[in-house]
Formats: structure tokens, C-alpha cells, sequence
């Protein structure tokens, strides 16, 4: 039952990789294929290869895919123009022979009465499984062990990058930074944060230089393209309003906040 | 048919050629054998490979003084000779095979060549015609090349020729003799070729080494089936066994060997060379191609006795080439211009009149080697002459040139009329003797070929007639800015000295001396009688000879010789001119055709192999540049074939597993 | 039984015609887990049928080669993007006749 639910949805999926455009989408579609399979190793009496399949597989590889994907860019989509003459046609021929020619060959052959893993399993599956894997297979066990160390080393070959420059030290960004600010007028100090001097404290909100303009700098570069800037002086009403509503912070006793309160503590003095 | 019978009657009659048996112990002065070889040999080492690394002052004594040193050690060599001769001369007439053994040259399996000599009655002979005439020779050159800047190579070249032509001559075995006679033939190309600067020289050069080594490959053959045979190339094991041999054997020995003494002794077919070798300078051609090397091919018949009695059928063949050659040399002799050249021709004709009498077997053999010597001294004496007029002449060749002079060089006329004298075969002089003997014993043996000795005489007194006409009678022709004057005395004491032997050289035969002398080598010969009583037949000779004397005094010496050759004449003499078309002949025969056959193979080459490996290679190319498109880059199109694989693979299970 | 192969083998050829089809790197390799996880389907399967558990051993180790697999493939990818600014398998065709 779980069976006729589960492969329509699976063959969906998995023409579904074929048509989408953006490899994120098909890397959403690829889980779903994932997570299925793992149900039906469950159906087939294969616990453990089931956690395995959703924990490894789909958690861990496929998450690995996904963190790529970002890397190279999450919005690059497939053209779907087929640069080779007569791949796509012959792509597609073969498949469809090669598929037809493996189901008919595959349903001509008889297979007998299921055995089922009842005995196998009957003192569990994950201690059958240890129980061969570390008995019959433990040399095809340490193989993998050290493919995978030799895999871990390959990605750290391929992933470094041999530094070509000396790295740049404190008193060098420094000097670089007042050259900057020598040559191109570039401020030597960090950016204003948005809303510091402003009425409202928000990441959309420029901070207000001492003239009552907008410090432009002081917002991110993304929101201000998008246009999602707002300004300081427009929410000045709203501020009335919420000042109306919970009354004036002059009027406030001194534990509405230490703004006000005059430097001459012995706190500060310190 | 006649002739053939009787060389077989010879053999029946156990007329067999002496078997060779030197003593090798002999000891005493014989010990110092090798020294003749040596002394020559160590000339052309220092002027040769010595000399040119000298430095400085050392080498431009070397350049300065190096033909005497040349001239030293052949001088050396030859009181060597003559001491050795003396000495064998005190030895019984048994006695007088002396060998030496230096080292072995080579040894694997059964087969065992040593480096040995043998001294024996015909070596001796040789060995002082060698070092006599070759120091002569050396003297002359003195003079002769004195203005040449290479006169130290020269005489370098002159002593390696020397010390090969006594290799050839004093080794015991068919190896040691090879040996020699590569050694000459590197000689003579060295000497034709040393105005190597002249295109005509480096020519005849390379014609003259090429056709000697046609020759060649027949000496080597025979060596080779020598060893087959009798499993030795010694003389003495040669000689001793060659009766067991069979027939054929011999007889292909026999022709093989003649093959050998045609390319050395320019005998026909591989005539060609001999006239062009006169490109060489002129004490050259009187060394090699008139004294010495070119009668190594007599040497090697005689030397070889012992399988050409054995031999009828290659004995004919040497009669029928000498025959030949010694017409076709006379023929040249009478239309060429060029003093050399009418000289070369007669050195051919007379040669052939030793290989005539060497084809004769036993009873013909000591007036070969007769005639050689005495041709050996009168040809050296009027080519050194040739080369005293050319001297005085400014290197002009051409008879049609000179005329007149006597008056300017008399001591050259004076010796140059003894070699003529004496090579025409007047009454009493050395060339009377020998060619005599050589033409009473042909016609003893068979009719056709005696008279054809006898024309040849004829012809011989009639070119040299016009030669001598030409040359030193008649009226001048020279040039405006030739003066003749006599050569310098180191240049003609030589002559002198060639011109007394030329006058002389008949008192080997007193008694027969010569005859016995060589006995023991050649074997003794029962001596025919001839058709006609011996002075009939000396009259009727001198008689042809004042014919063809006459003929040329009415030819050439009433009439006045044009400066230029004249166009108008007659097929004959075109036939003359032009080689008799020997060269023609080659073309035709062998170049054309080899070239023809080399040119297809060499196409054949071009376009079928070539064409198969290229056009091979071609289509794999092609097909290459087609497929590797199939390399386009892209991992897709490679996981497409992988896949069709794949269904291939699917495929094929389904058809084993349902079929 | 049966139905579980033929979807085995119906996940396994559309994986491949994703392989063959799409261009970008990370869905190709995507495309190729899917291959892997249409065996690993077919491998439980037949352990159930054959009532042992070899087939589910023999998937757990596929799965930890496919681990393996991801990190040092998905790293190449990245260092493929970082020099070329591109995850399409069709840009880095330069290795061709």
C-alpha cells in the first residue's frame, strides 16, 4: 500500500529534477525522492538503513549540495537552449530504450515466494547488521574508513587556496585606511550606525547628522537599493503619537532611563 | 679445336704444372724478406699518415724533402731485391722456393690464413722489375713534379703502390695476393685521380676503380670457391691438390681468375679504363699502367699455372681475350692523337701478347713473363720519354702538336728511339726476343692465332712508326708560345738507363736462361716445332714489320700531319678514335641497362612500397581526423556513449539469458 | 517483488537522462545520487527476497561511497566555479582533439 503511494510520487519527483530550471528546486525534489526511498527501506524491513538514508543522505549530503548551491549562487538557473546537436534527441531515445529494454527484461524474470528478513532480523536489524558488517565485511569496513579519510584530505587539497599575499596586519590596515581617507577623503572611522542620532533606532533608518540630514552611509547598501529606506524626520509623527500615548519622558521619573541622567555619578567618573 | 686438344693432350702426357713446396727454413738473407715489403710500406706511412700532423718547420721539411725519403726506401727495396737475387742465384735449382712465415692473419674453424710470403724464381724476377723500374720511376718524378705542391703526397702514393704491387707479387697465398691487389687498385685510383681538380681526372678515376672492381669480384669468387674446394687458398696446398678437383670446378676457377687478370690487365671486356687512366700524371702511367700493375693479371695467370693446365676450356678463353685484346689495342694505337693514349693502346696490345703466351701453358709462360720484362723497361722507358716531351711542351698531349723534335731534345729522342726500336721488334733488341718467341710459339700451337700475332706486330711497328714520325720527325707544328727544351738530368738519366735495359733486356734469353730459370714454377714443357724453321718465321715477322713501318713512313711521314685532326675519315678510324666504342659498348650492356633497372626498382620503391606505407599511413590519418571528433569535450557526449554502451551490454544479456 | 525493481530501474534511467540532459554541475552530480539511490533501492529489495542481510550491507556501503563521493566531487565543482565563474559541465570542454 505504502508502496503504490509512495513510487507515483517518487517518478513525479524525479522527472520533476529533470524539468526545473533552478538546481535548488531540483535538490528540494531530490529530497523528496530521498525521504521516500528511506520510507519504503522501512517497508522492506530495513530500519536502520531508513535512519541512515534520512539522516546521512538526506541530512547531511543533500544539506552539503544545498550549502554549494548557496556558495555558487542560488539564483543560477539552467538555460534551457541544448548546446550539443542531437544530445537532447538522443538523450532522450536511449533513455526511454534503455528504460523500456531494463522493465521488460526485469518483469519477464520470476522471482520466488519472498523469504522475509523475519529471521534475519530477529535479534534486531542494527545488531544483524554489526554482527556482519564487523564479522564478514570488517575489511571492506576499514577499506571505506580510509576512503573516507582519503576524501577528507582530497577536499582540503582542493578547497585551499595557497595565500599569495602576506596577511595584512592591524598596523597595515590602519595605514591603509588613513591613506584612504588621504587620497580619496574616505572616512578613517567606522560607518555611523543607522539611527543613532535619530529618533528611531531601526536598521532601515539613516542616523541624522548634526544639520538634521540623512547620513546616507549609515544604512545598508541593500536596503537602500531596494528603496526601503525610510527617513527620520517622517516618523517623527508616529513618535508624537506614541509619546502622546505614553506621556512625556521629561515628565517621566528617572527609572524610564538612564539617557537623561547627568554624568557626574561616581560610576562614570571612573 | 686444335688448340684445345692440345692443352688436353698436355695434361694426359702428365704435363701437370710443379707443385709448389717452399722452404720455410731457409734463413740467412731470406729472413729478411719481409724488409722489401716494408721499406715501402714504412715510406707511405711517414709521407702519408706521419707527415701531415707535422708542425712547422718539420712539416715544411717534410713537404720540402719527402720525395727523397719515397725515393729512398724504393731504392732500398730494390738493392734488397737484388741482393736476394743474388743470393738465390747461389742456390741449387731445387732449392730456390723460399718462404716465410710472418703471423696468421685469420683463423676460424678449419679455416687458416697466414700472412706468408713466397720467394721463388718468378717472385725474384718480379720483385726486381718492381724496385728497379719503380726507383727509376721515383727518380724521374723528382724531376718531374718538382713544381707540384703535393710532391710529398705523391711519392707517398707512388711507395704505398709499391708496397702493395710487392704484396700482390710475394704473398704465398690467393688472400695475401687479394690483399696486394686491392692495395694497387687503391693505389693506381689515388694516382689516376691526383689532379683530382680536373673533372676528366676524378672521372677516370672512379671508371678505372669501378671496373676493377668488376675484376675483382671474380678474384674474390674464385678465392671463395678455392676455399670451397680445397679448403686453403696457399699456393702450395692449391697446387698440390688441384688435381683432385673435378672438371668443372676448375675450369669455373679458371675463368674466374680470368676475369680477375681482365680487369687488372685491362684486358677485354674491362678494357675502358686503361686509356682514360692516362688522366694520371705521367710517371703514373708509366709505373702502373705500363710497367707493373697492369701486368699483375699475367702474374696471376702464371702464378695460377697449376689450375689452368688443369683447365683446357678457361686456357682457350685466355688465348681468345689475349688474342682479342691485343688487335683491339694495336687498333687504338693507330688513330689516336694523344701521345698517352697511343701508348695506353699499345700497353694493351702488348699485354695481350703476354696473356697470350701465358694462355700457351708451360711453354708459353717464361716468354710472358720474358716479354713483360722486357715491355716493363722499353714502355716505362718511352712513357717517361712521352712525359719529357710533355715536360718540354707545356703539358700538351697531342702529337698532331709536336713534330720536329729531335733537334730540341735530343737525349729524349735518343731514348725514346731504343724503346721504339725494341717494341717494334727490330733485330736485336730486347722486344725482338720476347714478342718473337711469343709468336713462334702461338703459331706452333695454333695457326689463326699466330697469324694474328704476327698482323698485330704489323700494326704494332706501324703505329709506333707514326708515333715516332708524328713526334720527333716531320716538319714543327708547334704552338707560337711553345719553346722545347731538353728535361733536367734527374729526369733523364732515368731514360737513359730505361734505354739500355730496352736495347739490352734480350740477354735474359741467352741460352735459354730465362726458360730454365722458371722451370721449376711453371713447369716444363715439351717444345713444339713449328710449322716453319724458327729464322723463316723471325724474316717473315721482320718482314710484316718493316711493312707496317713502311706504311707509316708513307702514310704519316711523306705527307704533311695537320694541326687539327681531320673530320673526313674513314669508319675505322671514327671506330678507332671512339675507343672501337668500348665505352659505347659498356652503355649499352651494362650501364644503361643497370641504370634502367635501378631506376625501376627505384620507382618501384617510390610508388609501390612507399605508396602502400604512405597511403597506409594516409588513411589512418584521414580516419584519424574524422574520429577525433568524436573527442569534442564534452563529459555528455561521453556519458551518451557510455550509455549506449550500456544498452548494448543490457541488450546482449536479454538476448543470452531469453533467446 | 517485482514492482520494486521496475521502479528501481524506472529512477535509474530517469538519473540517467538527467546525467545526459542538464548542464548545470550540481544537478548532473544530483541526477547521479539519484542513480545510486534507484540501486540502493534494488539492493534492499533483494535482501528481503533472498531473506539475508547482505544487500542492506551492501547499500549502507554504497552510501558511505557516495559520501565520499559528494565531498570530493562537489569540491571540484567549487574550484572548477572559483577559476572559471561557471558550474556548467559544457564550459570545461577544453581537454578535446
Amino acid at each position: 500500500m505504502t508502496f503504490w503511494i509512495l513510487a507515483p510520487i517518487m517518478v513525479a519527483a524525479a522527472l520533476g529534477i529533470l524539468f526545473v530550471r533552478k538546481a535548488v528546486h531540483a535538490a528540494l525534489l531530490l529530497a523528496v525522492v530521498m525521504i521516500s526511498i528511506a520510507f519504503l527501506y522501512a517497508v522492506m524491513e530495513a530500519p536502520f538503513l531508513f535512519a541512515v538514508q534520512i539522516i546521512v543522505y538526506t541530512g547531511a549530503i543533500l544539506m552539503l549540495f544545498l550549502f554549494v548551491m548557496m556558495l555558487i549562487g542560488v539564483d543560477a538557473s539552467d538555460s534551457t537552449v541544448e548546446t550539443i546537436r542531437g544530445q537532447r534527441v538522443m538523450a532522450t531515445v536511449l533513455g526511454l530504450l534503455f528504460g523500456t529494454v531494463l522493465v521488460v527484461g526485469i518483469s519477464q524474470v520470476t522471482y520466488g515466494t519472498v523469504v522475509g528478513l523475519d529471521t534475519a532480523n530477529s535479534g534486531g536489524n542494527v545488531p544483524a547488521i554489526a554482527n556482519i558488517l564487523f564479522s564478514r565485511y570488517v575489511f571492506a569496513f576499514e577499506a571505506t574508513s580510509a576512503l573516507l579519510i582519503t576524501a577528507v584530505l582530497g577536499a582540503m587539497v582542493l578547497a585551499h587556496r595557497e595565500r599569495l599575499t602576506p596577511k595584512a596586519t592591524q598596523a597595515s590596515l590602519a595605514a591603509q585606511r588613513i591613506r584612504d581617507f588621504g587620497e580619496h577623503g574616505k572616512h578613517p572611522g567606522p560607518l555611523p550606525s543607522p539611527g543613532v542620532y535619530a529618533r528611531h533606532n531601526a536598521v532601515d533608518t539613516p542616523a541624522l547628522l548634526p544639520d538634521g540630514t540623512a547620513a546616507e552611509s549609515s544604512v545598508s547598501r541593500v536596503l537602500a537599493a531596494r528603496g526601503t529606506v525610510r527617513s527620520a524626520p517622517a516618523l517623527a509623527d508616529d513618535i508624537d503619537v506614541v509619546t502622546a500615548q505614553i506621556g512625556d519622558p521629561a515628565s517621566m521619573p528617572e527609572t524610564s532611563g538612564k539617557a537623561g541622567t547627568p554624568a557626574n555619578t561616581t560610576e562614570d567618573v571612573k | 679445336m686444335n688448340l684445345l686438344s692440345q692443352t688436353v693432350r698436355l695434361v694426359e702426357e702428365g704435363g701437370a704444372a710443379p707443385v709448389v713446396s717452399p722452404d720455410t727454413g731457409a734463413g740467412g738473407v731470406f729472413d729478411l724478406l719481409w724488409l722489401v715489403i716494408a721499406l715501402p710500406l714504412l715510406g707511405a706511412f711517414l709521407l702519408l699518415a706521419v707527415a701531415p700532423f707535422l708542425q712547422g718547420s718539420l712539416k715544411a721539411a717534410a713537404d720540402k724533402h719527402g720525395h727523397l725519403v719515397g725515393t729512398a726506401m724504393s731504392t732500398l727495396s730494390f738493392v734488397l731485391s737484388l741482393v736476394l737475387f743474388v743470393a738465390l742465384l747461389g742456390r741449387g735449382a731445387e732449392e730456390r722456393q723460399i718462404g716465410q712465415h710472418l703471423w696468421t692473419w685469420f683463423e676460424t674453424g678449419s679455416l687458416s690464413v697466414g700472412m706468408d710470403l713466397l720467394y721463388d724464381q718468378l717472385a725474384a724476377l718480379f720483385l726486381l722489375l718492381i724496385t728497379g723500374v719503380g726507383s727509376l720511376i721515383h727518380v724521374y718524378a723528382i724531376g718531374y713534379m718538382e713544381h707540384d705542391e703535393r710532391r710529398r703526397r705523391f711519392f707517398g702514393y707512388l711507395n704505398l703502390f709499391v708496397a702493395a704491387m710487392l704484396t700482390l707479387i710475394l704473398s704465398a697465398n690467393f688472400v695475401g695476393l687479394f690483399l696486394g691487389w686491392e692495395g694497387v687498385g687503391l693505389a693506381s685510383y689515388l694516382l689516376i685521380g691526383f689532379w683530382q681538380h680536373k673533372p676528366s681526372a676524378a672521372a677516370a678515376a672512379k671508371k678505372a676503380f669501378v671496373i676493377n672492381r668488376v675484376g675483382d669480384i671474380g678474384l674474390s669468387l674464385a678465392i671463395a670457391l678455392m676455399f670451397a674446394t680445397f679448403g686453403t687458398a696457399d699456393f702450395a696446398g692449391v697446387s698440390e691438390r688441384a688435381g683432385d678437383a673435378s672438371q668443372d670446378t676448375l675450369t669455373a676457377l679458371g675463368l674466374l681468375l680470368l676475369l680477375g687478370a681482365c680487369g687488372k690487365s685491362a684486358q677485354v671486356p674491362l678494357q675502358a679504363w686503361l686509356l682514360d687512366a692516362m688522366e694520371g700524371p705521367t710517371p703514373v702511367s708509366a709505373l702502373i699502367h705500363a710497367a707493373t700493375m697492369v701486368t699483375a693479371g699475367v702474374y696471376l695467370v702464371v702464378r695460377a699455372n697449376f689450375i689452368f693446365e688443369l683447365a683446357p676450356i678457361a686456357q682457350t678463353a685466355v688465348v681468345v681475350v689475349a688474342t682479342v685484346t691485343l688487335l683491339w689495342g694495336a687498333v687504338l694505337g693507330c688513330a689516336k692523337d694523344d701521345i698517352k693514349k697511343a701508348l695506353a693502346g699499345s700497353t694493351m696490345s702488348q699485354i695481350g701478347y703476354m696473356m697470350l703466351a701465358a694462355g700457351l701453358g708451360p711453354v708459353g709462360y717464361p716468354f710472358a713473363i720474358f716479354h713483360l720484362l722486357t715491355h716493363g723497361f722499353f714502355k716505362a722507358n718511352m712513357f717517361l720519354g712521352a712525359g719529357s716531351v710533355m715536360h718540354g711542351m707545356n703539358d700538351d698531349v697531342d702529337m698532331r702538336h709536336y713534330g720536329g723534335l729531335n733537334k730540341a731534345m735530343p737525349v729524349t729522342f735518343l731514348t725514346f728511339a731504343m724503346g721504339y726500336l725494341a717494341i717494334i721488334g727490330f733485330p736485336g733488341f730486347s722486344g725482338f726476343w720476347s714478342k718473337d718467341r711469343i709468336i713462334e710459339t702461338a703459331l706452333a700451337d695454333n695457326l689463326v692465332v699466330g697469324l694474328l700475332a704476327v698482323l698485330g706486330a704489323g700494326i704494332t711497328a706501324f703505329y709506333m712508326t707514326r708515333l715516332m714520325l708524328m713526334t720527333f720527325l716531320t716538319e714543327k707544328r708547334w704552338a707560337k708560345d711553345v719553346h722545347p727544351h731538353e728535361s733536367p738530368k734527374v729526369m733523364t738519366v732515368p731514360l737513359m738507363v730505361l734505354a739500355a735495359l730496352s736495347v739490352l733486356g734480350g740477354v735474359l734469353l741467352l741460352g735459354d736462361w730465362i726458360v730454365t730459370w722458371l722451370e721449376p714454377v711453371t713447369g716444363h714443357a715439351e717444345h713444339h716445332e713449328p710449322p716453319l724453321p724458327a729464322l723463316v718465321i723471325t724474316l717473315i715477322i721482320t718482314a710484316v714489320v718493316a711493312i707496317g713501318v713502311a706504311t707509316a713512313w708513307f702514310l704519316v711521314g711523306k705527307r704533311d700531319v695537320p694541326r687539327e685532326a681531320p673530320q673526313e675519315v674513314s669508319f675505322a678510324t671514327r671506330a678507332a678514335r671512339a675507343d672501337l666504342y668500348g665505352d659505347a659498348i659498356n652503355d649499352a650492356v651494362v650501364v644503361r641497362p643497370g641504370a634502367s633497372l635501378v631506376g625501376g626498382l627505384a620507382t618501384f620503391d617510390r610508388v609501390g612500397v612507399d605508396g602502400v606505407v604512405e597511403g597506409g599511413s594516409a588513411g589512418i590519418g584521414g580516419l584519424s581526423t574524422t574520429m577525433r571528433r568524436l573527442q569534442n569535450g564534452f563529459v555528455r557526449s561521453y556519458a551518451l556513449s557510455v550509455l549506449a554502451g550500456a544498452l548494448l551490454v543490457v541488450l546482449a544479456l536479454l538476448a543470452v539469458n531469453f533467446a | 517483488m517485482t514492482q520494486y525493481v521496475v521502479l528501481s530501474a524506472i529512477l535509474f534511467t530517469i538519473g540517467c537522462v538527467g546525467v545526459l540532459t542538464r548542464r548545470n554541475a550540481l544537478v548532473v552530480f544530483m541526477c547521479v545520487e539519484l542513480m545510486l539511490n534507484a540501486c540502493n533501492l534494488a539492493f534492499v529489495a533483494f535482501a528481503r527476497q533472498h531473506g539475508n542481510l547482505d544487500g542492506q550491507i551492501t547499500a549502507f556501503f554504497v552510501m558511505v561511497v557516495a559520501a565520499a563521493e559528494v565531498v570530493i566531487g562537489l569540491a571540484i565543482i567549487m574550484t572548477i566555479f572559483r577559476t572559471r565563474r561557471s558550474a556548467s559541465v559544457d564550459d570545461a570542454s577544453l581537454l578535446k582533439y
